[in-house]
């Protein structure tokens, strides 16, 4: 029993789960409180992981695996949940939606990536995708009087039903044909002439690539974002998409291991297919959660081409993209939280027009995040393109490096078009004033991290390069 | 010497951006900018002299070399110079400074952010002639993409926004190709360190499809024929600090990355490619001369007459003599203080009458003698008069052409014809004339900052025009080692 040692992030989250249930039900007016409490338990799980960060152990029939590299995610996901708290704190007040499920239920599907990344198992993986997956449908309807959140939240529960359907069914198949709901037992039994587990691939594939917006997969992104609150936007752009792409790392690698050939080519094409669309659909937009929408789309293009090479250095370089991703995009989304005018925040791009006259340091914070989403040189964004071009090269990928580089062209204009309407265009008027330590902290923090990269640009890479997948 | 001066030299303009960024007093806020900014240039201007003071004529290798541990296991950050990169880093110390004064009187709003912008480009140039790593190259060559967009976009003319993504995207594009090159180079030779590569060569099979790449994002910085349709564009809507950094360096990074990687990396490419070179030099030499005739804006005249002269550039390049590419080094230098002067007189004109139309003018010898006998020096030096440095560049580009082939001389000659042509008739129909429009008649001749940068430039065109060896000097021996690894190369390459 002392291995529940390894088991003991989950155990924790759970019980404060529960507790901070309660004392949110039972006190009044709780957000506050909860979300104080709330902090300290995100705090006390990075550090609880760090404790016994480097050690690998396999628990509960080897269903659950804790070692470096699931560590690693959740002490991201864990950043990342706890930027997002922070900033989108004055917003959920404003736009009185500040119930005390809100954070509790953004705790509840960390609980279900966490699962879902340390799974070792078929059916602990589906409980804890699923767990993740009902947290989100709440989240995206959580503006329960607005018809635009009930409709994403529904959208999004219906497709992404459909989703879960197929990756269950590609478990099933899975399991018939190899005998066993274990990851490692079935990498042995998956193999090229095994045809069952190529098909069980393909579906599984596709439940994966609509969780993190992958195209084909990527209709219900736009409008999920655009429909739920800008609270839930900014975690739904962020979060999961770490847990997403950690699972996809362990699945192609454990489970499909002996499957690359098959693998392969399909997700070049689905990384390629989401750089182009991301790039392109970007262009025409108006509203900026959509265009967040189509670039992370995009990003996640990006990230997936490192993961096709089936290197470590490809597996590392998606890494450090997605953690690259997550600084970027928790600035921008301090951004939004920061366009409110006359008491109403703004979405659209052209309200952006002109701020730079009257707010020098948001916009050239929005300057250095949207050149970094562009990957313009000497901001972090660039390396981390750098990186995966870097392994899809070695790899004698020529094809995807240079249809890849060529969509950040086209990206590159539609980032532009925003700095052009802070910067070129006439003056709208001011924003409000608003003063919040955590957005101010956010937004300096990931624009001085996207500056200072670049002075020692393998900080990440040497972390990254100790973690063991398996 | 252990000093490292390179990287001081590069690091401090940004230093003083952070500084004036930071110490604001809200009272004499730009004032306070225009004082640091000019005092960062300028001691930066009097580093690099020093820097060409101390700089050891007689050695072929690279000097001051600085090497730090930058990407664990796979890159270095490696600067250094040769006798070609020193000049070009005394060109951005001197420009910039220049720009800083003549702004002063020509730029109305947002001056602070101005020179910030200008301080942290100037940084970025100089980063780009001190590299002597493909990706510590390419991030500066990319990263001065983005004070530029803001100086055309914010401060430029009617038209910016367009001027400014076209640059942008049209750079962009060419760049992202060189990115995969550099990043296959690093897998065939195992590094990116410049002088290791050019040690190992690269095997020739690979040699043609990379030396594409790069030129894809030279040809399209140059600009060469038929990209070149950016620089017009950016030029004219470019306020006149930001024509006279596009002109003088920007586009000297290409004629650089063509000196110092393609030749160097790919001499068996370089060699095939050459009658390619030609052409596209040879069209643009004559066809934007003649497009430049017919301009009526002074701005876009000089633009596109920047299109022929680089056309010039790349020809003497790609002769691989030595009399070439030393007069493609000149003519670069020499172009980058000729064609700054005449942006800076069409500012002059702009500032006063906010028209840059050739056809608002005329006879304004009579009112302002000073600016006419300056604007003539220059106007002299661009259709490269002998006396002026103009003449010394593109005599020593023909002279190593006529070498290589006769006809494309003699077509690069009828080039200069048509350069003195569009020059002195854009002198005859601004200067000469009758003074014949009323408003004309107020304007004030040059004042103190604008009289001294311009008989500055004026007496620098004359001085290397006269004495060209100072220049000359100090890349001999650069040069001379540049076309014997050259041709050893090549030699090398029929042997197997």
């Amino acid at each position: 029993m002392e291995n529940i040692n390894f088991f003991l992030p989950e155990i924790f989250l759970t019980l404060a789960i529960l507790a901070t249930l309660m004392i949110g039900v039972f006190f009044k007016n709780s957000y506050n409180l909860v979300t104080k409490i709330i902090y300290g338990i995100l705090v006390a799980l990075i550090l609880i992981i760090l404790n016994s960060y480097n050690e690998s152990f396999k628990l509960f029939s080897d269903s659950f695996i804790s070692n470096s590299f699931t560590n690693f995610f959740k002490i991201l996901i864990l950043t990342g949940t706890f930027f997002v708290l922070i900033i989108t704190q004055n917003f959920i007040k404003d736009k009185k939606i500040n119930n005390f499920e809100y954070p509790l239920v953004l705790l509840l599907s960390v609980l279900g990536m966490f699962i879902m990344i340390s799974a070792n198992d078929l059916i602990l993986f589906y409980l804890g995708l699923e767990l993740q997956s009902l947290a989100l449908y709440i989240l995206a309807s959580l503006d329960r009087d607005n018809l635009k959140s009930n409709e994403s939240g529904l959208k999004y529960f219906i497709l992404s039903a459909l989703a879960s359907g197929l990756l269950l069914y590609g478990c099933s198949l899975l399991y018939g044909f190899s005998g066993s709901t274990n990851f490692e037992i079935i990498g042995l039994k998956a193999n090229t002439e095994n045809l069952g587990s190529i098909f069980a691939m393909v579906f599984i594939l596709v439940g994966l690539a609509f969780k993190v917006s992958a195209v084909p997969f990527h209709m219900w992104t736009p409008d999920v974002y655009e429909g739920s609150p800008s609270s839930v936007t900014s975690f739904f752009a962020v979060v999961p998409k770490v847990a997403g792409i950690a699972v996809f790392i362990r699945y192609m690698q454990i489970p499909f291991g002996q499957l690359v050939d098959h693998w392969q080519t399909i997700l070049i094409f689905i990384s390629l297919a989401s750089m182009i669309l991301g790039a392109v659909a970007a262009i025409g937009q108006t509203n900026i959660k959509r265009l967040i929408a189509y670039s992370s789309i995009g990003h996640i293009g990006y990230a997936l081409a490192g993961i096709s090479t089936n290197t470590a250095s490809g597996y590392s370089s998606s890494i450090v993209y997605i953690s690259i991703y997550v600084v970027m995009n928790l600035g921008i989304f301090a951004c939004i939280f920061l366009m409110k005018r006359d008491g109403k925040y703004c979405e659209n791009i052209n309200d952006l027009s002109g701020i730079s006259k009257h707010h020098p340091i948001l916009s050239i914070s929005l300057l250095i995040i949207l050149f970094s989403l562009a990957g313009v040189p000497p901001l972090a964004g660039f390396f981390a393109k750098f990186y995966i071009f870097m392994s899809v090269i070695e790899n004698g990928m020529y094809t995807l490096a240079i249809i890849g580089l060529l969509s950040t062209v086209i990206s590159a204009f539609y980032y532009l078009r925003i700095i052009k309407i802070i910067y070129f265009d006439d003056a709208n008027k001011q924003f409000d004033q608003i003063k919040n330590l955590g957005i101010s902290t956010t937004l300096l923090l990931s624009s001085l991290i996207l500056v200072t990269f670049f002075a020692y640009p393998s900080f990440l890479n040497s972390i990254v390069k100790t973690l063991i997948i398996n | 010497m252990n000093f490292p001066i390179l990287s001081s030299i590069t690091l401090l303009p940004i230093l003083g951006a952070v500084f004036i960024l930071i110490f604001n007093n809200k009272k004499s806020e730009s004032k306070n900018a225009i004082y640091v900014s000019l005092f960062t240039s300028t001691v930066n201007l009097f580093l690099a002299i020093f820097l060409w003071n101390v700089f050891d004529l007689s050695s072929a290798e690279f000097q001051f070399v600085e090497e730090k541990n930058w990407i664990n296991g796979y890159i270095k950050f490696k600067f250094g110079i040769d006798g070609i990169s020193i000049l070009f880093i005394v060109l951005t110390a001197f420009i910039t400074p220049i720009c800083i004064i003549s702004c002063i009187n020509s730029v109305k709003k947002r001056l602070k952010e101005f020179l910030i912008a200008i301080l942290i480009l100037e940084s970025f140039m100089i980063g780009v002639f001190c590299s002597l790593d493909l990706v510590i190259f390419y991030l500066f060559f990319e990263a001065g993409l983005i004070p530029m967009f803001l100086i055309i976009g914010i401060w430029g003319g009617p038209k910016r926004v367009y001027a400014a993504f076209k640059f942008f995207l049209f750079t962009l594009l060419g760049s992202v190709l060189m990115l995969v090159a550099i990043i296959s180079i690093y897998w065939i030779t195992g590094t990116t360190d410049v002088t290791q590569i050019l040690e190992i060569k690269i095997p020739a099979e690979f040699q043609y499809i990379l030396w594409l790449a790069f030129f894809s994002s030279f040809a399209v910085k140059m600009p060469m024929w038929p990209v070149h349709t950016w620089l017009p564009d950016a030029h004219v809507e470019a306020p006149t600090a930001g024509s006279v950094i596009l002109a003088a360096i920007l586009l000297k990074m290409a004629g650089y990355g063509f000196l110092r990687f393609s030749i160097g990396m790919f001499p068996i490419a370089s060699e095939y490619f050459t009658p390619l070179i030609f052409t596209l030099s040879i069209i643009a030499i004559i066809y934007t001369s003649l497009v430049a005739l017919v301009q009526e804006d002074m701005k876009k005249l000089i633009a596109y007459s920047s299109v022929a002269h680089m056309g010039f550039v790349t020809l003497g390049i790609f002769t691989f003599t030595k009399q070439g590419i030393e007069g493609s080094i000149f003519q670069m230098l020499s172009h980058g203080l000729i064609s700054a002067a005449l942006f800076l007189c069409v500012g002059v004109l702009y500032d006063r009458t906010q028209s840059r139309l050739i056809s608002s003018y005329g006879g304004i010898v009579n009112i302002l003698p000073k600016y006419s006998l300056v604007f003539a020096i220059f106007m002299l030096g661009a259709l490269g008069l002998p006396g002026t440095s103009g003449f010394v560049g593109e005599i020593l580009i023909l002279l190593g052409a006529f070498q290589k082939s006769f006809l494309v001389a003699i077509i690069a000659s009828i080039g200069i014809i048509l350069g003195a042509a569009y020059m002195l008739w854009l002198y005859k129909r601004v200067i000469f004339g009758k003074l014949e429009k009323k408003e004309l008649t107020k304007l004030k001749d040059l004042n103190l900052s604008e009289g001294l940068i311009l008989f500055l430039l004026a007496g620098l065109t004359l001085f290397f025009g006269f004495y060209p060896n100072l220049i000359l000097d100090t890349i001999h021996v650069s040069v001379d080692k540049l076309i014997n690894d050259y041709q050893m190369n090549l030699i090398l390459n029929t042997i197997k």
